[in-house]
């Protein structure tokens, strides 16, 4: 038997992840300065370790119900309502899950399948058009433009629609490009999309991370709600990644088909990290507030620094990414990464990895010490410096 | 402008050009509220945190506990004054609860330290009783833990 023929097509078109060869070069490095990992450096802060031990020294070891502790359940519903305005039923419209990934897939693998259209901006995390691949529906990717600070545009949303499109997804704050979506932009979506039969997956896991003005959740419009779906988590807010521990909020009867899936392939989210992450939701405010005022300031000194070696770049006013447009280089996306890296070790990911139309742009990640980004910005000056354009 | 202090309480060597990169303000304006926190004595000086025990130095700090009579109609100001006065003192504090004051200390050697205790400080007054603790160990001071250097140990992984 050759495995590799035993292997279903859906599956095998999705292709591997294409920064792999940078991880594997940066590992044998000495002083390289890693700006390509999409995380929190930050350590979770201890209140919410130790609940976590508090749980582990209580023998709170068995599952949970497969939705998630309804304790957990009803703080998500509190905060949810306390910094977005959205109202959500614990026992029937909120799904906990294994990171907001997992609430992803189970979204896509219930509503779509062969036939089906997802319309995806780019460039943006791999996953959503990866999920969609394995569940035979067609990804139909809308390229966003720097011109309109990557944001998506109702024209663009309009002429991406067919009569086949069954979901859109929202991923605002974005990864790659940190651009954000103000409610006067999301309410130009929300006027395409009601009233149509068109499911919104809105993932917000970087909400907390926006540096101007609040953060708007597409759901907080009536006209939308029932057709959304909010895709939440605790790895950005409260640098809680490893902790795998995100959330689903929408309609129950969505809701309720999803847990269908989480059940059968999950059973449920670990219950050391729903502990943990009830204590998150209750005392974590001014960590999360100090966490997002250093990026911050990070975020201006990284921006500061691309601008200082000569490239354009829009504000990014989400997320922890910069994505600055590296076309005056002369080089590629993947070139530059490579020669970045090899030429003068600083590692940053090749905007082409989250969509052909991040050619031209690199993804670098202030989720890094600030002596980390004073000196990889040296370096890349540097860099820059050395290509003599 | 606060968050000049707060950037500053960690880092007193950050730079104004730094600072106002960090806050999207100018250079100008940075240097001059720091100028102006100095002149107010909001910055009251600046500051290095050291590990002394990872030096030759011989350094012995002490935690006293002193008990004093407050001075009619000066209270405890006079005589914190009277003790804080003395270069060997490094803080002061005013305490609610069993004792007075918290003096505490620094000097080369436990001697020093026990002899400016008889000698200085119980004579003194005011001073009705002092109790005094010797650190042993500094585990963490000024929000920073000491023998913990802050490593990234994030894996590769594609997001």
């Amino acid at each position: 038997m050759i495995m590799k023929d035993m292997i279903v097509d859906r599956v095998k078109k999705v292709p591997p992840s294409g920064i792999r060869k940078y991880f594997d070069l940066i590992n044998e490095m000495k002083d390289a300065i890693s700006l390509g990992v999409g995380e929190p450096d930050f350590i979770t802060p201890w209140n919410i370790r130790e609940a976590g031990i508090y749980s582990l020294e209580n023998g709170h070891t068995q599952y949970s119900s497969n939705a998630g502790f309804i304790e957990l359940r009803e703080e998500i519903a509190k905060y949810l309502y306390r910094k977005f305005s959205l109202e959500y039923d614990p026992v029937s419209e909120i799904l906990v899950t294994v990171g907001g990934s997992e609430a992803i897939d189970a979204a896509l693998r219930a509503l779509v399948g062969p036939g089906d259209e997802v319309i995806i901006p780019e460039p943006s995390f791999v996953a959503y058009k990866g999920c969609t691949g394995f569940t035979g529906a067609t990804a139909v990717t809308i390229p966003l433009k720097q011109e309109n600070d990557f944001k998506l545009t109702a024209e663009e949303l309009e002429n991406a629609i067919t009569d086949r499109t069954k979901v859109v997804i929202i991923p605002f704050p974005n990864n790659p490009t940190g651009a954000i979506m103000t409610k006067e932009d999301l309410y130009e979506l929300v006027k395409v999309l009601k009233d149509r039969n068109i499911v919104i997956i809105s993932d917000e896991i970087y909400c907390e991370l926006t540096y101007e003005g609040k953060h708007t959740s597409i759901a907080s419009f009536p006209e939308v709600k029932e057709q959304t779906v909010v895709i939440n988590g605790f790895s950005k807010s409260f640098a809680m990644t490893g902790w795998r521990l995100g959330y689903a909020c929408g309609h129950k009867d969505l809701i309720n088909e999803m847990k269908k899936i989480h059940q059968y392939c999950i059973m449920c989210a670990p219950t050391t990290a729903q502990d943990a992450a009830i204590e998150a939701l209750r005392n974590s405010e001014d960590d999360v507030e100090m966490m997002a005022k250093e990026y911050n300031r990070r975020r201006r000194v990284m921006l500061d620094g691309f601008k200082k070696a000569g490239y354009s770049c829009f504000e990014p006013k989400g997320a922890f990414y910069v994505f600055p447009n590296i076309k005056s280089s002369g080089l590629s996306s993947d070139e530059f990464c490579e020669r970045l890296l090899t030429e003068y070790k600083v590692l940053v990911v090749p905007g082409t990895a989250f969509g052909e139309c991040g050619e031209g742009y690199v993804r670098a990640c202030y989720a890094s010490s600030m002596e980390n980004i004073v000196e990889a910005m040296r370096r890349i000056k540097a860099f820059t410096d050395s290509l003599g354009k | 402008m606060e968050e000049i202090l707060e950037i500053l309480e960690k880092n007193s060597r950050a730079t104004a050009e730094e600072i106002a990169v960090m806050l999207g303000k100018t250079t100008e304006e940075v240097a001059e509220a720091i100028k102006k926190y100095e002149a107010e004595n909001v910055i009251v000086g600046y500051s290095t945190l050291i590990n002394w025990e990872k030096t030759h130095r011989e350094k012995v700090t002490a935690l006293i506990e002193v008990k004093v009579t407050p001075q009619r109609g000066l209270g405890f100001d006079k005589i914190a004054d009277r003790i804080y006065r003395y270069p060997e003192v490094n803080a002061c504090y005013l305490m609610s609860g069993g004792f007075d004051l918290t003096v505490i200390i620094e000097g080369k050697t436990m001697k020093e330290v026990a002899l400016f205790v008889s000698e200085k400080l119980a004579p003194l007054e005011s001073v009705l009783s002092c109790a005094t603790h010797f650190v042993l160990k500094k585990y963490k001071d000024k929000g920073t833990i000491f023998e913990e250097k802050p490593t990234d140990r994030r894996e590769p992984i594609y997001i």
